[in-house]
C-alpha cells in the first residue's frame, strides 16, 4: 500500500518538520519507493526468528549510588542559542 | 624529506633518532595540509596553532630525554562527528554549526594522552548519513586520486585526509561502511571494529546499535598503533565490552600459511564492476600464494541486508535526532511564536534533505500500526543475517569481498537517487548488522582509481584481520602509492 501525501504531512509533523509543498511532493515519491524497496524483506518467513536490536547480549551496568561534581552551569548553557541566568530560554508556554 | 608521504611508524623512528622533531613534522604536514586543500576540501576545522603548540611540547620531551609512545607528535584528523573539547564539533550540518563541546569524546582523549596531535576535524556526510560526502553543509570533500569524483561516505574528510597526505592517520565513524567504503574509494587502510571494541561516549549518534568508530591510516601496521590507542572498556559507554586487548602489533608479521579464507558468492554476482572482480580474482590469487585456502562459501541473506538496514538505522537516527530542538545547543528558529512551532522551524531550517529523509523513513517505520510490518521485520532478518556469519565462522578464519561494488564515483550522479546511493554499500552494510569486525585495504586499481578488499572476522578478532591484511600488504605493492591529485588541477 503506498504511502499518501497526507501521510507524509502527518509524518513530518510527527517528526516535528515543516515540510514545503515541493518536499512534500518528492519525500512520498522518494519514501515510496524506498518502502516498496523494503517489502523484500516479506520474502522471508520470520514468524520463529527472535529479533536482533543489538549484535551482542548486553546487562545492565550498575554503579555505586556516590555523588560526584556534574558539569558547571556555565558549561552547561554556554552552547544554549538563548540563555539567562543559567537557564535556557524558549518562547513563552502560557 | 617529504614527511608527509611517510606512515606514523617510520615517523616514530624518525623523531626517536632524532632525524626531525615533532615540530618539523607538524610544519611539514600542516603545509601539505594548506597546499591541496583548496583542492581536496577535506577539513572543516583546522587547529595548525594548537598543533604547533603541542609539537614544541612533544619536542621538549624528546630533548629531555623522556622516551615517547608510538604516536606521539603524529599529526591526525578527527571526523567531524566527535566530540573535541573547545573545538566546533558541527557533524557538517547547520544544526550544529555554532556547537563547541564541552568535553572530548574518549576516543579524542585517548589519543591526546598517546601524544597524537589533530590538526583538525575533517569533513563527512550530515549526521554521517551518506555514501559520497556531498551531503555537507560545506562543500563536498573530493577524491585526492581525481578530483571530480567522491572521496566515499560519511567518513570521506578522514579517508581523503591521509589519501591527500594532510594527515598521517585520521578517525572515521562506520555505521554501514562509512569507513571501510572511503577508504576503498580513497586508497587508505580502514578498519571497523567490532561493536564495543571502541567506545563511542563523545560520538554524535547515528544508529546507536550499529555505530562504531575505527581508524584511518596509509598502511596496515598504524591500523594496528592506533588501534591500541583507542580499543578498551569505557565505563562511560554502556555498549563498550569489558573485555581485554591484545598489542595489536603482535599480529604483524605472521603467516597466514593454512588460513581457510571464504568467499561468499552473494558478493560476487550481479552488480559488481568487471574491475572490482578482477582485482578480487588477483587478490585471491596473492593470498593462496601466501599458503592461505580459499574457498566458495553461502551467506544467503545477503540481498536482505540492504533493506534490513534502510528500516533500522532510520528507525534509530530518528529518535537520536529527536534531540535537536534548538533548545539547549545548535541552531535555533528566528521568529518563531511558540514552542512546537521553533522546533519544527529549528529542525526543518537546521537538517538537510537526507537528515530530513531518514528522520521521516524512521518516524514512520516505527509509527503506530507500522513498527511491526517494517522495524520489527527488520530486527528479525537481522537476526538471520546474524547467524549466516556466525555458521560460516565455524568454518572459516576470515571472510574476503569487494568493500565496494564500483570505484568512486562521479561528483552529484547518485545525489538525486537515494537508492541507488545507498547501493553504494552494498558489500558493507552486513557487517555493522553483525556487529563484526572489518577491514578494508587497497587491492589494485583501475584507471587510477583505487580498489578495496575487505576482511571480515569473528568478533574481536581484528587481529586477526590485521594479520592478513599485513601479508596482503606485504605481499603487494599498491599502498605506497600516493595519489597524484589528478582533475581540475594537477599537482
Amino acid at each position: 500500500m503506498a504511502l499518501t501525501r497526507e501521510e507524509v504531512e502527518h509524518v513530518a509533523k510527527l517528526a516535528r518538520l515543516e515540510l514545503s509543498e515541493g518536499e512534500v511532493e518528492k519525500y512520498t515519491v522518494q519514501l515510496n519507493a524506498i518502502l516498496e524497496y523494503a517489502r523484500k524483506l516479506d520474502d522471508l518467513d520470520t514468524s520463529n526468528v527472535p529479533p536482533t536490536a543489538h549484535a551482542f547480549p548486553l546487562e545492565n551496568i550498575m554503579r555505586e549510588d556516590k555523588v560526584t561534581a556534574s558539569m558547571e552551569q556555565e558549561r552547561v548553557v554556554a552552547n544554549a542559542p538563548d540563555e539567562e541566568e543559567g537557564f535556557f530560554k524558549v518562547p513563552r508556554i502560557v | 624529506m617529504k614527511l608527509h608521504t611517510k606512515c606514523a611508524h617510520e615517523l616514530h623512528d624518525l623523531l626517536v633518532s632524532k632525524e626531525i622533531s615533532a615540530t618539523e613534522l607538524v610544519n611539514d604536514v600542516a603545509a601539505r595540509l594548506e597546499d591541496v586543500e583548496p583542492k581536496v576540501l577535506a577539513f572543516v576545522t583546522k587547529t595548525i596553532d594548537e598543533a604547533k603548540a603541542a609539537a614544541a611540547r612533544v619536542d621538549d620531551k624528546i630533548a629531555s630525554g623522556e622516551k615517547i609512545g608510538p604516536l606521539e607528535g603524529i599529526p591526525m584528523a578527527i571526523k567531524d562527528n566527535m566530540c573535541t573539547e573547545g573545538v566546533p564539533t558541527t557533524c557538517s550540518s547547520k544544526m550544529l554549526h555554532n556547537f563547541v563541546p564541552p568535553y572530548d569524546a574518549t576516543v579524542v582523549r585517548k589519543l591526546k594522552e598517546a601524544g597524537s596531535i589533530m590538526l583538525g576535524k575533517v569533513n563527512m556526510d550530515e549526521f554521517a548519513m551518506g555514501s559520497s560526502c556531498e551531503n555537507s553543509w560545506q562543500e563536498g570533500t573530493r577524491n585526492p586520486w581525481r578530483l571530480e569524483r567522491v572521496p566515499g561516505g560519511s567518513s570521506g574528510g578522514s579517508a581523503a585526509s591521509v589519501s591527500a597526505g594532510q594527515a598521517v592517520f585520521s578517525l572515521g565513524s562506520d555505521t554501514g561502511g562509512s569507513i571501510r567504503q572511503p577508504a576503498a574509494f580513497c586508497g587508505v587502510v580502514g578498519l571497523k571494529p567490532t561493536y564495543g571494541s571502541v567506545s563511542r561516549y563523545g560520538l554524535i549518534a547515528f544508529a546507536s546499535s550499529l555505530d562504531q568508530i575505527g581508524p584511518f591510516s596509509r598502511d596496515v601496521r598504524d591500523c594496528a598503533l592506533v588501534m591500541n590507542a583507542i580499543a578498551g572498556h569505557d565505563p562511560f559507554d554502556s555498549t563498550s565490552a569489558p573485555i581485554e586487548h591484545p598489542d595489536y602489533t603482535t599480529f604483524l608479521d605472521q603467516s597466514i600459511k593454512g588460513w581457510r579464507i571464504g568467499v561468499p558468492k552473494e558478493y560476487f554476482g550481479e552488480g559488481i564492476d568487471a574491475d572490482v572482480s578482477e582485482t578480487m580474482q588477483k587478490a585471491m590469487k596473492t593470498l593462496e600464494s601466501l599458503g592461505a585456502e580459499l574457498i566458495e562459501c553461502s551467506l544467503p541473506h545477503t540481498e536482505y541486508a540492504l533493506p534490513c538496514y534502510y528500516i533500522i538505522a532510520p528507525a534509530e537516527a530518528s529518535s537520536n535526532l529527536a534531540r535537536y530542538d534548538g533548545v539547549r545547543y545548535g541552531f535555533r528558529a528566528e521568529e518563531a511564536e511558540d514552542l512546537i512551532s521553533m522546533f519544527s522551524k529549528t529542525r526543518s531550517e537546521g537538517f538537510g534533505e537526507e537528515v530530513k529523509r531518514r528522520i521521516m523513513l524512521g518516524t514512520y517505520a516505527l509509527s503506530s500500526g507500522y513498527y511491526d510490518a517494517y522495524y520489527l521485520k527488520a530486527l528479525k532478518v537481522r537476526t538471520l543475517i546474524k547467524q549466516d556469519f556466525d555458521r560460516a565462522f565455524e568454518k572459516f578464519d576470515v571472510l574476503l569481498s569487494p568493500t565496494t561494488p564500483s570505484v568512486a564515483f562521479s561528483c552529484g550522479d547518485r545525489l538525486n537517487n537515494p537508492l541507488q546511493m545507498y547501493q553504494s554499500d552494498i558489500c558493507t552494510l552486513s557487517v555493522n548488522l553483525a556487529g563484526i569486525p572489518a577491514i578494508s585495504i587497497n587491492a589494485g586499481f583501475a584507471d587510477g582509481l583505487p580498489i578495496g578488499v575487505q576482511f571480515m572476522g569473528k568478533p574481536f578478532e581484528e587481529g586477526r584481520l590485521l594479520q592478513i591484511s599485513h601479508a596482503f600488504e606485504q605481499a603487494t605493492s599498491c599502498h605506497s602509492q600516493m595519489p597524484p591529485l589528478k582533475g581540475g588541477c594537477a599537482e
